[in-house]
């Protein structure tokens, strides 16, 4: 059924879905989005990644063209959300951050009453939402009010209900925050097969694995801007090292001498040191040599992880 | 899941979007109609049994009740009154809870459907909510005794009108609010409450001191008390009649008016 959806935008197969040159959005004296340039492509899963505040679902909620933009151009699947926003809004899909389901009705219900917002006849409504339940593994519970269902049933109900009109680009804000992990992965594999079925997604979220599960390209916000942008494979590169070599001391920690060196970049936390090093192994024999004895050591990948901390910095935003 | 079904979706026609927020509301009611129904219906029933006829019966047609029993008068403006705690009702609590418990309306902002056909379609929905069950009213009412003529009618149309002055600025008013705080209760018991006993439900308003009657004569329920005994006795004079319209749809147009300016006010930031 997706799959389709991506021939009917055929206009715009070598464009870009969305397209921002400076776009920026204020609210009063606060600037939350302060001019950033995007291009979506067709068929690609892009990832916003950010901490809080970083101007993140500001920029989700332009492009889902439910929230007027204050500066820059936008446009949307070749649209402009200024004058065409309704005409956009019926090939968009959104999963919004907070569920808004109708607890009191049933999921089936939730299915039917949101597809005829988009203009579909009640027999197309009723046939999609049985196909979106079998999608949504949520047959056994289709005519259950929503109210009981698990916090990863609502999700998967208000992913499902985002698909009813065969969105051409899926939004997803922050899609499986608060989920336990079981909930996630299957959340994750959903994803995965719209994916596959050539739907674009915009995703949201602050899980750096979900990043990279899920993305194959994302960009990097904090304070309203995007500090960087390419693969999660990149990033690393260009942000991190391929290993990181973390070292935890009891006592107390070797100066800054003994460690010049052993690494491309070291960083010191207050329990440890990270040594950024194409080679951990490597850095770590180095560091033996050097007779430094720390009380455990790990050698593991670099990652998003990293990248982030390292680009947003280390302290906590509430 | 690839076969059946070919997307057709569209941004509907203006009318039709909002007609579609009406069915959203029905499907809700549908299954949640019976606290309601009771409340709307039942309640104004018990009032026309225990004052209408009960205290009534101790009351002699006079030139205050235009000569009729005193059930036969209460009636049409027990139509309105009830209206008009309907109207309340469903134009403070659902209406914030649909911004801000349910989100409903965040959900149905994200499809082509605007923020002013929200409005609009949360509106037409408390009229045909209040046309139902004044509807069901009057039938009872006349079923036991109590209505005397098909003007009848014109105070349904009255009940409507006069229940859509009130909610359609109450309703902007809800659009606006973050949480409830104490800002409906004190809508209930400092204007629906008051209006209800004193002006002209239950006795002339021409009794009231000089200096209480003006402000019963900004209340939509006095216009409409006025309007509903003026269409079921036949008594209406054209100027007033055209006055007490004329205030009533001035009510409703700027409430509207106001509600989609809340409203999209509250769904575009």
């Amino acid at each position: 059924m997706v799959a389709e959806t991506v021939v009917h935008g055929g206009g715009l197969r070598d464009g870009a879905l969305v397209r921002a040159r400076g776009l920026a959005k204020r609210f009063g004296d606060f600037e939350a989005v302060r001019g950033i340039d995007l291009d979506v492509r067709p068929g690609e899963a892009f990832g916003f990644l950010g901490p809080n505040g970083a101007g993140k679902s500001s920029t989700m909620r332009m492009v889902s063209c439910v929230s007027p933009r204050t500066g820059g151009d936008l446009t949307v699947l070749g649209m402009d959300p200024h004058t065409q926003g309704p005409a956009i809004r019926a090939r968009l899909g959104v999963v919004p951050q907070q569920d808004n389901l109708d607890n009191e009705l049933t999921v089936r219900q939730n299915l039917h009453v949101y597809g005829r917002y988009f203009g579909l006849s009640k027999a197309h409504v009723r046939a999609k939402a049985v196909e979106l339940l079998e999608f949504a593994q949520l047959v056994d519970r289709a005519d259950d009010e929503v109210e009981p269902l698990s916090g990863g049933m609502k999700r998967r109900l208000t992913i499902a209900r985002s698909l009813i009109n065969d969105p051409q680009l899926l939004l997803l804000d922050e899609p499986t925050t608060g989920l336990d992990p079981q909930a996630r992965h299957l959340l994750w594999d959903r994803l995965f097969r719209l994916r596959q079925q050539g739907v674009t997604l915009i995703i949201t979220t602050h899980y750096m694995d979900e990043a990279e599960q899920l993305c194959d390209r994302l960009v990097v916000m904090d304070g309203g801007k995007i500090v960087a942008e390419g693969s999660p494979g990149e990033l690393i590169a260009r942000y991190c090292s391929r290993e990181v070599l973390e070292l935890r001391f009891t006592t107390d920690k070797p100066d800054a001498a003994a460690i010049d060196g052993l690494a491309d970049r070291v960083e010191v936390l207050p329990d440890r040191l990270l040594l950024y090093t194409a080679d951990g192994e490597a850095s770590l024999a180095a560091a033996h040599q050097r007779g430094l004895a720390p009380a455990s050591s790990l050698v593991r990948r670099g990652t998003l992880e990293d990248v982030f901390l390292r680009l947003t910095g280390r302290t906590l935003v509430d | 899941m690839s076969t059946a079904t070919k997307s057709t979706a569209h941004a509907p026609a203006p009318l039709t979007a909002v007609w579609l927020v009406v069915e959203g509301l029905w499907a809700w009611y549908r299954r949640n109609w019976r606290s309601s129904a009771v409340s709307s219906v039942l309640e104004p029933v018990l009032f026309l049994l225990a004052l209408g006829f009960g205290f009534g019966s101790q009351i002699q047609p006079s030139a205050a009740t235009g000569g009729l029993d005193y059930v036969a008068y209460l009636a049409p403006a027990l139509v309105v009154a009830s209206a008009v705690q309907t109207s309340a009702f469903e134009a403070t609590y659902p209406v914030l809870a649909a911004f801000k418990w349910k989100r409903t309306f965040i959900g149905i902002a994200s499809t082509p459907v605007a923020p002013a056909q929200i409005a609009y379609g949360q509106l037409l929905w408390i009229a045909l909510r209040v046309a139902v069950s004044s509807t069901a009213f009057l039938v009872i009412a006349t079923v036991l005794g109590a209505v005397t003529s098909v003007g009848v009618v014109g105070s349904l149309l009255v009940a409507v009108l006069t229940a859509m002055a009130f909610a359609a600025p109450v309703v902007a008013y809800s659009a606006t609010l973050e949480t409830e705080g104490q800002q409906f209760t004190a809508i209930f018991r400092f204007v629906v409450v008051p209006m209800t006993v004193f002006a002209g439900t239950f006795f002339p308003v021409d009794q009231l001191p000089v200096w209480v009657r003006p402000l019963v004569w900004v209340t939509p329920m006095w216009h409409g008390t006025e309007l509903s005994r003026a269409a079921a006795f036949g008594t209406g004079e054209l100027l007033a009649v055209l006055g007490h319209l004329l205030f009533l749809g001035a009510l409703v147009v700027l409430g509207a008016r106001f509600a989609v300016r809340t409203f999209t006010r509250r769904l575009e930031v």
